[in-house]
């Protein structure tokens, strides 16, 4: 008959209004500041930069100037200066470390191509969204210093990904250890140069260069 | 100043009149009539200026627990003073005027439609004292305060210089005449019945119960109902409200007539909208439910104009529970449902309201078959045309999507 839908609508609202009264597990929506929601685990949004070693930052970054995110960003919202000297890695080899690492959020578009091209597992996204500024320039255009952040958070946010991440870079170094124990047995006397020898084989970036997250 | 003055008045009843005459009391004659007008003016200013502010807060209150959110909650306590956070907000922002626009049409205009709501709400009984203007023929000037409104949206829609304003106030205007229609066909009954274009008369005329709590309220009668319910649809489209909001559907145009209108003055808008609503509902109390009547001879303990404000209040809160419910109309939808719909129904229903009118007199062996055949005068037309319009457009079957 012509008009029952529409009693049958007023009646699916006035059911909808009720229930919200008595029953606040049909609330949608969260009061934000006041209550949060568990970010999922894969929720993604800008860069940055993991480093070994909280204490030292800007001395345990993973990061060794490759470039090769600067390359591929499609926003080219990376900006890189390669250091003139060499500082060793986490493993202890003589590497690179990049001097100005800049990430211009305002037009970063969190696509995520930077950690997918990584072969050091250097960059990785980040779960910080309230990056709200009084200025739109300056505090926008985000240091090596603002970028670092530790493993341990990385850990924290994405704990799947961080214990891949983990195993693999785990894995890499005590190959690399076994391969230097391996060289350093033959000749006994030579101790001083063996010792930084087998440090510094950093485990190779795994095949094809380019991790892929699941 | 109505009828009925010959049941006893509490001093409840009595309140606004003392209250009055305390301020007014000590001037002379003429300028009495004068202070005694200013300050119903500024009653009706007030009060329809506040039931403005909050209804817009309960409209949002209530389509948000209807969307299972709690509503705004953050400026006072609950979101109490959100009307007048935003009353600020409107008042601080850019007066923008297009630099083609003409600047005194595009001023007048939302003043003009503000105007004109206010002046309909000025002819209503709020209760058995309270009628700021008591006029013999109230409706007729109601209706003709109503229909100006319809200059005001042109004048909006020409002002602005903008081809996308001039065509939706074409379309404004083509919905509002429609339903214009409808509008004053069901309210005809009324006044013949009544016999009076009074609307204390009218109320006059919808006083005292049978057996104490049946009140003779013209919606408890079969030509009523219907009159009552194609008053209300109509009222929906002159007030420009969902499923009919279509002049101004913000989420499809850009905003229709208002395209040019911003800070204060797209405020009078909404305002102007929102006083349109409160008078329809108003004139739709009078003529319908009894007025400031209360529903039984017990109940009245409780003064008029507080009966008057529940009944308004119910009516306004239908308003806001159709908006959220109902999607709204295409426009060629719009008009068959007012001119192949609503008219011939409000035509069958002049001749329903004939016949009540005429078997008057039955007696009371007679009353089945009296009701019996009003109500068949109303639910036979509404079945045929409801069936002949809607053969052929539902219900839809989805073919491709998943059931």
């Amino acid at each position: 008959m012509l008009g029952t839908g529409i009693f049958k609508g007023l009646a699916v609202t006035a059911k909808n209004f009720a229930g919200s009264f008595h029953d606040p597990a049909r609330f949608v929506t969260t009061q934000y500041p006041e209550e949060r929601t568990v970010l999922p685990e894969n929720y993604r949004n800008f860069p940055f930069l993991v480093t070994e070693d909280d204490k030292d930052p800007m001395g345990t970054l993973r990061c060794v100037a490759c470039q090769i995110c600067e390359k591929e960003c499609p926003p080219q919202c990376i900006y890189i200066e390669k250091s003139r000297d060499k500082k060793p890695d986490a493993a202890g080899k003589m590497q690179l470390y990049p001097a100005v690492f800049d990430i211009d959020v305002s037009v970063c578009m969190s696509c995520q191509i930077c950690v997918e091209v990584c072969p050091f597992d250097a960059i990785k996204m980040d779960h910080e969204f309230e990056i709200a500024t009084s200025n739109r320039f300056q505090p926008l255009l985000l240091d090596r210093g603002q970028l670092a952040k530790s493993n341990g958070y990385f850990r924290q946010i994405h704990p799947t990904e961080a214990a891949e991440v983990d195993a693999r870079l785990a894995a890499g170094r005590k190959a690399a250890e076994e391969k230097a124990a391996a060289a350093a047995k033959p000749p006994p006397p030579a101790r001083q140069e063996v010792q930084t020898k087998p440090a510094t084989e950093r485990p190779d970036p795994p095949a094809g260069g380019i991790t892929t997250e699941a | 100043m109505t009828a009925g003055a010959t049941e006893p008045d509490s001093w409840l009843e009595r309140l606004p009149l003392i209250a009055r005459d305390l301020v007014t009391g000590r001037l002379p004659g003429p300028w009495r009539w004068i202070a005694e007008s200013l300050i119903a003016i500024a009653v009706v200013f007030a009060v329809f200026g506040l039931l403005f502010a909050f209804l817009t807060l309960a409209e949002r209150k209530v389509l948000g627990r209807i969307q299972n959110r709690p509503g705004p909650n953050r400026a006072g306590w609950g979101g109490i003073l959100q009307p007048f956070a935003d009353g600020i907000k409107m008042l601080t922002k850019e007066d923008i005027v297009p630099r083609t626009a003409d600047p005194v049409l595009h001023f007048l205009a939302p003043v003009a439609l503000v105007c004109f709501s206010l002046l309909s709400l000025a002819v209503i009984p709020y209760g058995r004292h309270l009628a700021p203007l008591d006029l013999d023929s109230g409706v007729l000037y109601f209706f003709a305060a109503g229909a100006s409104s319809e200059l005001a949206v042109f004048m909006a829609g020409w002002a602005g210089r903008n081809k996308y304003s001039l065509l939706a106030a074409m379309r404004a205007l083509a919905q509002l005449i429609s339903y214009e229609l409808p509008l004053l066909l069901s309210l005809v009954p009324v006044v013949m019945l009544a016999g009076t274009l009074s609307p204390s008369g009218i109320v006059a005329a919808q006083s005292g119960w049978s057996a104490g709590f049946i009140p003779h309220w013209h919606i408890l009668t079969p030509w009523g109902f219907a009159g009552f319910a194609i008053f209300m649809v109509a009222a929906l489209a002159e007030a420009n409200r969902s499923p009919f909001d279509l002049p101004e559907a913000e989420s499809e145009l850009i905003a229709g007539h208002l395209t040019e209108y911003s800070g204060f003055k797209y405020a009078l808008f909404f305002m102007a909208e929102y006083f349109a609503m409160c008078a329809l509902s108003g004139m739709a109390v009078t003529l319908f439910l009894g007025g400031w009547h209360a529903p039984a001879a017990a109940l009245q303990f409780i003064p008029s104009y507080a009966w008057f404000a529940i009944k308004i209040l119910v009516l306004l809160l239908g308003f806001i529970w159709i908006r959220a419910t109902l999607p709204r109309l295409r426009i060629d939808q719009l008009m068959r449902l007012a001119w192949k719909f609503l008219l011939p129904l409000a035509l069958i229903n002049l001749l329903t309201a004939a016949f009540w009118h005429l078997s008057a007199g039955w007696g009371a062996g007679a009353q089945p078959l009296r009701w019996g055949l009003g109500l068949a005068f109303v639910a036979i037309p509404f079945f045929i045309i409801g069936r002949r319009l809607s053969s052929g457009l539902g219900p839809r079957t989805y073919r491709y999507a998943a059931p």
